[in-house]
């Protein structure tokens, strides 16, 4: 088990190292001189020799990178090419924003998903779960961020109940954040809540079939005790890689409902800083997003383990 | 594909997952109703290349902000530009961008993955570690960082979007590859001392095309919710060139009063997604060798 955890990290410390370096690549090395991509073409040599001090892009680029990991290691994502402010700070901020708008959405996700997703396995042929199934499917092609111009629409702008947009911290106002955050949330869980229960209802219809079930079923146990004595944690596998892997994509997914609901997450930041061709707040923001995928896909691994013994033994 | 399959990003996940829908009845349903929603979009984009309703472009000052009528079946936006003809015009770029991004890959993604599949030892981990640290970087992520580094536009965003898409093939393929090379007649052919590209070509490559076809599939659908929402964050496709992504977020001004700006093209990446994603899930029914038996 330990060497087993040992071999995760590695792995996650490799992948990041590798991702790091690939940023790193793709935002400073193969556009050009940023140097040229913050002031344009038709800056005057001083300006751009100027530039390259006051910024360290100078420096050799193994140098440039070396400082960028050291800093980040130390807490220190460097500061903004465009407006010079310190980015920990406002990343800091911003990324609370989005983790609350991804935690909350995958919470309401999960709580749809895993009683719906039962019961459409359990009652798979009844029309219950036919509906429960067809449902999931369309809402898997359901934009969420169409999902969420079309809840301004009518919460927003039709009946007036919440705010179409905007965003109070729950520190400020607990009551305000409510209000704000509702919307937003319910379009990111909606769609994720379709592709779940679509995962949970494969999964337990799986689960329904195996030896063990029928075991405990002829121990004496009801189906629906069976089911979640010993059913729901062997569903539970699948469930939590697809988990896993949707809140990865929710981080990225939240970039566009946050547009949508004037939200200042991460992701929002983000955008700006691609529209100004801030590339060191780029370069940074997305270290951080991709930081925040791989200990998910860690934490998802490790899981397994905890989850499936059969995994467990496997791994000793 | 014993033990894997792919999940909603395209990513492979265990077959716990996917494998019950495929057993269960109407899989044939999906398909026609898949393959129909895909052909209403690709007759869309086709009839816009020789006709549509209005120039889609135009601005009609007089027509703007029209509802749905015997005029503008779908109405007008805010320039009185004809919605319908937009949204015909947007489905080719749909198309154009599924196509490219799908198709890049696929051309890197499964020769990487029949490699993998074929060589195993580190060459094969090495193959796979790599896309690893790829499925770090969500499709729409790379996008982004792509939009920072070379411009903002349809050509960097399929080219980031196929990128993003190569660990799913290289996984499938890899997987496929692994269970054809276990098979009877893979091992004749070493046993005759036939060179690797030859076993790739004859053998690997014609029993792992239906777990490509449905990666196709799957990574389409995935294409055409990432260029919508790229194309709504304004960093795909650039104005004045129709995009379904873009008249969504145009239609945020007016909501509550002219609703069909954002339902129509809303509607359309829905069908769309929902098209390539039953047209997978049949084509996995039909395709997948386990699963011939069973009919």
């Amino acid at each position: 088990m330990t060497r087993h955890l040992l071999g995760l990290v590695a792995q996650l410390l490799a992948t990041l190292v590798v991702a790091t370096v690939l940023i790193f690549l793709v935002l400073r090395v193969l556009p050009g001189d940023a140097a040229v991509v913050a002031l344009g073409l038709n800056a005057t040599p001083e300006a751009l020799a100027q530039w390259r001090a006051l910024h360290g892009t100078d420096r050799p680029l193994l140098v440039q990178y070396g400082e960028w990991v050291g800093g980040m290691l130390r807490g220190d994502l460097g500061t903004s090419f465009v407006t010079g402010r310190e980015l920990t700070p406002l990343v800091a901020d911003r990324l609370q924003v989005t983790l609350i708008l991804v935690g909350l959405g995958m919470l309401l996700a999960l709580l749809a998903a895993v009683p719906l997703g039962t019961l459409a396995a359990v009652k798979h042929r009844s029309p219950w779960g036919t509906v429960i199934a067809g449902a999931s499917q369309v809402g898997v092609a359901i934009p969420n961020f169409l999902v969420g111009v079309l809840l301004v629409s009518y919460f927003a702008v039709r009946l007036g109940w919440l705010p179409a947009g905007g965003w109070t911290p729950p520190a400020v106002d607990p009551a305000q954040f409510w209000r704000h955050v509702i919307l937003p949330v319910v379009a990111l869980g909606t769609v994720q809540a379709a592709i779940v229960t679509r995962y949970v209802r494969s999964a337990v219809l799986e689960v329904m079939r195996e030896d063990f079930l029928r075991t405990a079923r002829a121990a004496g146990h009801t189906r629906g005790s069976a089911l979640v004595r010993h059913g729901l944690r062997n569903a539970g596998v699948p469930v939590v890689t697809v988990v896993g892997v949707q809140l990865a994509a929710m981080l990225v997914g939240a970039v566009v409902v946050e547009r949508v609901f004037v939200v200042p997450g991460l992701g929002s930041l983000l955008v700006d800083s691609v529209a100004q061709r801030d590339l060191q707040a780029v370069q940074s923001i997305v270290a951080v997003l991709v930081l925040v995928v791989v200990v998910v896909n860690f934490l998802v691994d490790f899981l397994y383990t905890v989850l499936d013994p059969r995994l467990r033994v496997a791994a000793r | 594909m014993s033990a894997l399959g792919p999940g909603p990003d395209g990513v492979v996940l265990p077959d716990a997952a996917t494998a019950a829908p495929r057993r269960s009845p109407g899989v044939h349903a999906q398909l026609v109703v898949g393959a129909l929603l895909v052909l209403v979009v690709v007759a869309l984009a086709l009839v816009s290349l020789v006709w549509t309703p209005y120039d889609p472009v135009r601005a009609v000052p007089a027509d703007r902000l029209q509802g749905p009528s015997g005029t503008h079946w779908l109405g007008t936006d805010r320039f009185g530009r004809d919605v319908l003809s937009q949204l015909m015009v947007g489905a080719r770029i749909t198309l154009y961008v599924g196509v490219v991004a799908v198709g890049i890959g696929a051309v890197v993604g499964v020769p990487l993955g029949v490699l993998a599949g074929m060589r195993g030892g580190w060459p094969g981990t090495l193959l796979m570690r790599g896309s690893d640290v790829l499925l770090a970087f969500p499709g729409l992520l790379l996008a982004i960082v792509f939009g920072a580094a070379f411009g903002t536009g349809t050509t960097t965003a399929m080219v980031a979007l196929g990128i993003g898409a190569i660990p799913a093939f290289a996984r499938v393929a890899r997987s496929g590859t692994l269970q054809v090379m276990r098979t009877d007649y893979v091992l004749a052919a070493r046993a005759a001392n036939r060179p690797a590209w030859a076993i790739a070509v004859r053998h690997v490559l014609p029993n792992i095309a239906g777990l490509v076809v449905v990666q196709c599939s799957v990574n389409y659908a995935l294409a055409v919710l990432a260029e919508a929402g790229l194309s709504f964050l304004g960093l795909g496709t650039a104005p004045p060139t129709p995009s379904w992504g873009r008249m969504l977020q145009e239609s945020q001004q007016f909501l509550g009063t002219h609703d069909h700006l954002a339902v129509a093209p809303g509607v359309a990446v829905a069908v769309a997604v929902l098209g390539f994603n039953l047209l997978g899930d049949g084509l996995r029914d039909v395709l997948d060798p386990r699963l011939k038996g069973v009919r």
